[in-house]
């Protein structure tokens, strides 16, 4: 098509993240655990 | 059945002693409220969603890191962590280079204004209207993919499930709305043009 003349409709816009990113927080917080050794936190992601 | 929601602070409680499906709650929970807040700063759904990641993932550290101290206020905790991200944000896309204007170079020789003028802008409103009241001449089943694809910004795979019928029928439909809207603009020879 050369031209497109339709305006993207706002309904279609809902306020929400990706599910991408939804997915991938959720598996980085099950893969990230945080061990503090002397006062240092040290960040251990399992794979 | 009365529907007991946990209040954030104890969710907050469940997900430090390791129980993962309360972060889901609670990102369900204050989802559309975070992004929404975010999109409002920056209008683009890619930089929204980085923020949006970038914010959970500084919540994650701090709970898992037993540093959040701040129960019962967990909503407002992550709107200003967002908004800070925000804010790092645009200090960033700032660092961009200064132009001075000199006797050889004058900003405005490379500077132009896109915004359309009154004019075009009635011509594009009326191009609009028109393809509307052609779009509603088509058949049902064509009209109905068409605008589900081009107005409603949805995949074909999405009208594929919507409408009950398979990818490649869709596919055909939008074809055909599009080949039965070029022959009534030929046919009337109607100028869609801006």
């Amino acid at each position: 098509m050369a031209k497109i003349y339709s305006k993207k409709s706002l309904v279609s816009q809902t306020m929400k993240p990706s599910e991408e990113t939804l997915s991938f927080l959720l598996n980085y917080s099950k893969a990230l655990s945080i061990v503090r050794i002397k006062n240092v936190d040290i960040e251990i992601i399992s794979n | 059945m009365v529907n007991i929601q946990l209040p954030d602070a104890s969710l907050v409680k469940e997900y430090v002693a390791g129980n993962e499906d309360a972060l889901a709650k609670l990102i369900k929970r204050h989802e559309s409220k975070i992004y929404g807040f975010i999109y409002s700063k920056i209008p683009d759904r890619d930089i929204t969603n980085d923020i949006f990641q970038d914010t959970f993932i500084k919540v994650i550290k701090t709970l898992k890191s037993n540093s959040y101290n701040e129960e019962g206020k967990f909503l407002p905790w992550v709107m200003r962590i967002s908004h800070n991200l925000v804010v790092d944000h645009y200090r960033k896309s700032k660092k961009m280079p200064l132009f001075r204007e000199t006797e050889e170079f004058s900003i405005f020789s490379i500077m132009s204004d896109d915004s359309m003028t009154i004019e075009n802008r009635i011509i594009a409103d009326q191009v609009e209207l028109d393809l509307k009241k052609l779009i509603e001449e088509l058949p049902a089943d064509q009209r109905e993919v068409l605008v589900m694809r081009m107005y409603q910004d949805m995949s074909f795979k999405e009208i594929s499930e919507c409408t009950g019928v398979s990818i490649n029928t869709a596919l055909g439909r939008m074809r055909y709305a599009l080949m039965n809207l070029r022959k009534v603009i030929d046919k009337h020879q109607i100028i869609l043009t801006n």
